[in-house]
């Protein structure tokens, strides 16, 4: 299976995960700063600043989109339920 | 509606604020439960202005649906349909935007005029009635005027919604301040200086909605403090109109700490509260208490929850930097002060503080991990497992405890050295 690394730096900890692994399905578990509410693409609660790896995300979804714009997400930020780790990225909480 | 003689509200007549500015909201008096969460014990109201320019009238919130004819009417009394041009939204909350389809219809020239972070609430709220809505999104400094009256808008998110703002009308010095200085107190007779002692509402109020967004009141109240202010004119409770400046001043007090000079400036605070029935909780309490105490720059409480009451830890909550739960696991759970004390937090800011768990067992021993579900979900990081000992803690295993307790307090002063990198199935 295909590995990939994701970094917390607001935690200075990094993670071997398979790729396709959720950002949530990690950062839980290791005490990141990212904090959670619909868990559903729905309340941009999760959105996180991606550091390093922007392209190693899976593409946001139109669903996903619409709730950054909404929440006037910057221009390196993605929603932390919704975001898949496919090759090596450094995120902290925005 | 049955008023008292003194009473200032007349049914279907607007009560004038200031030249020009009216209240045209309702009044409900046998509310006695607000969303659940609050006791009203005197009702509510549910305040909604109107302001008459040379160029046009602006309609400052609404009221709850079921108040809608009391709004129409009374707005009716001092204005024309026609003429609103311009219908503010300080807070999307259904008691504020109840009568707002149906004013849609009836004031076909408004234009509504909300924070940024309000539009996706409002096409929630209208559903599919949103094609031929004309909004703008506004933001702090931004104005639109009605002739001889203009409002400047502050974006204020968090008090209580993402989407609050206030606004105020430069030429009157009124602040429509939307939640923020309002209560559930209802009191025919309107203004701060006519109504019966509404002080306990006006805390009460503060302490349940705008508590957990201290540090956005403090934003807020520094673009606030800069206006003269001759009214605030809030959503709820009375009209401040003698004095306001006070409420102002009380709430900058209620949203600084009263505890902050405890500690010292270096210093974070952890709290640890347990639950223990043969005393082996209670032990592992004190070993975790011990190691958080051979850190530096740490300062350790412990408290049994059998022996206290849930307010004051609260409040000792809001001011701590960590939180650690300790339970035995009974028929396969935590036990009720522990939830009781979880369920209570709603009125804190615990975001970014550090959690943690621990607790003895018999059988089962559920508990750690579900309270670390809880605390996860209250938006704590839990950066490190609980301990779990069945029975009575042995020497290693309080060993254990005291370095659990290390590891917390150094993870809190930022000191904890562990590995770096991990594999997914470690977790």
């Amino acid at each position: 299976m295909a590995k990939a690394k994701v970094s917390f730096s607001d935690i200075d900890l990094t993670v071997n995960v398979p790729a396709g692994t959720r950002v949530i399905e990690v950062s839980e578990k290791v005490g990141s700063g990212i904090v959670y509410g619909c868990r559903e693409c729905d309340c941009g609660t999760c959105i996180m600043e991606v550091e390093e790896g922007w392209n190693n995300l899976s593409e946001p979804s139109v669903l996903e989109d619409k709730v950054l714009r909404e929440n006037m997400a910057g221009r390196h930020q993605r929603l932390a339920c919704q975001a898949q780790i496919l090759g090596d990225v450094t995120v902290k909480p925005a | 509606m049955h008023y008292m003689s003194n009473s200032i509200v007349k049914d279907g007549k607007a009560v004038q604020l200031d030249d020009g500015v009216y209240w045209v909201g309702a009044l409900d008096p046998d509310l006695r439960s607000f969303d659940i969460i609050l006791n009203t014990a005197n009702g509510t109201s549910y305040n909604s202005y109107l302001i008459k320019g040379s160029e046009g009238v602006a309609i400052v919130d609404t009221v709850k649906s079921e108040f809608s004819h009391e709004f129409f009417a009374r707005l009716e009394s001092v204005a024309d349909y026609s003429d609103i041009k311009v219908i503010v939204l300080n807070h999307l909350e259904p008691d504020h935007t109840g009568a707002l389809p149906e004013l849609l219809q009836r004031a076909p020239h408004a234009k509504v005029y909300i924070s940024e972070r309000a539009q996706g609430m409002l096409k929630a709220l209208l559903k599919s009635n949103t094609d031929d809505l004309e909004y703008q999104a506004v933001t702090t400094g931004e104005q639109v005027s009605l002739g001889d009256c203009t409002l400047t808008f502050l974006n204020t998110p968090f008090l209580h919604w993402p989407d609050t703002q206030c606004t105020y009308l430069e030429e009157r010095e009124i602040l429509f301040s939307g939640d923020v200085f309002g209560c559930h107190f209802c009191d025919s007779r309107l203004f701060n200086d006519k109504v019966g002692d509404f002080r306990f509402s006006f805390d009460y109020y503060y302490a349940h909605i705008m508590r957990p967004f201290k540090k956005w009141v403090l934003e807020a109240l520094d673009l606030i403090d800069p206006l003269s202010l001759r009214i605030i004119a809030p959503t709820h409770g009375p009209i401040l109109r003698d004095r306001p400046r006070r409420y102002v001043n009380h709430y900058r007090e209620l949203a600084t700490t009263s505890l902050s000079g405890e500690l010292g400036t270096n210093e974070k605070s952890m709290i640890i509260f347990y639950m223990s029935s043969y005393g082996n909780t209670a032990r592992m309490a004190e070993a975790i208490s011990a190691g958080a105490q051979s850190v530096d720059g740490v300062r350790v409480s412990l408290f049994d929850l059998q022996g206290g009451e849930t307010e004051p830890f609260v409040d000792l909550i809001e001011e701590a930097d960590a939180l650690v739960l300790g339970s035995p696991t009974i028929n396969g759970d935590a036990v009720k002060p522990v939830w009781d004390l979880l369920s209570s937090l709603i009125v804190v800011n615990l975001k970014g503080k550090l959690g943690a768990a621990f607790g003895s067992y018999g059988w089962t021993g559920e508990a750690v991990r579900m309270i670390e579900d809880r605390l996860r979900g209250l938006k704590l990081r839990v950066p490190k497992q609980g301990i779990r000992v069945k029975l009575i803690p042995t020497d290693e295993e309080l060993q254990q405890c005291f370095d659990f307790g290390n590891d917390i307090s150094s993870i809190l002063v930022g000191s904890y050295q562990d590995k770096k990198v991990l594999e997914m199935a470690e977790l």
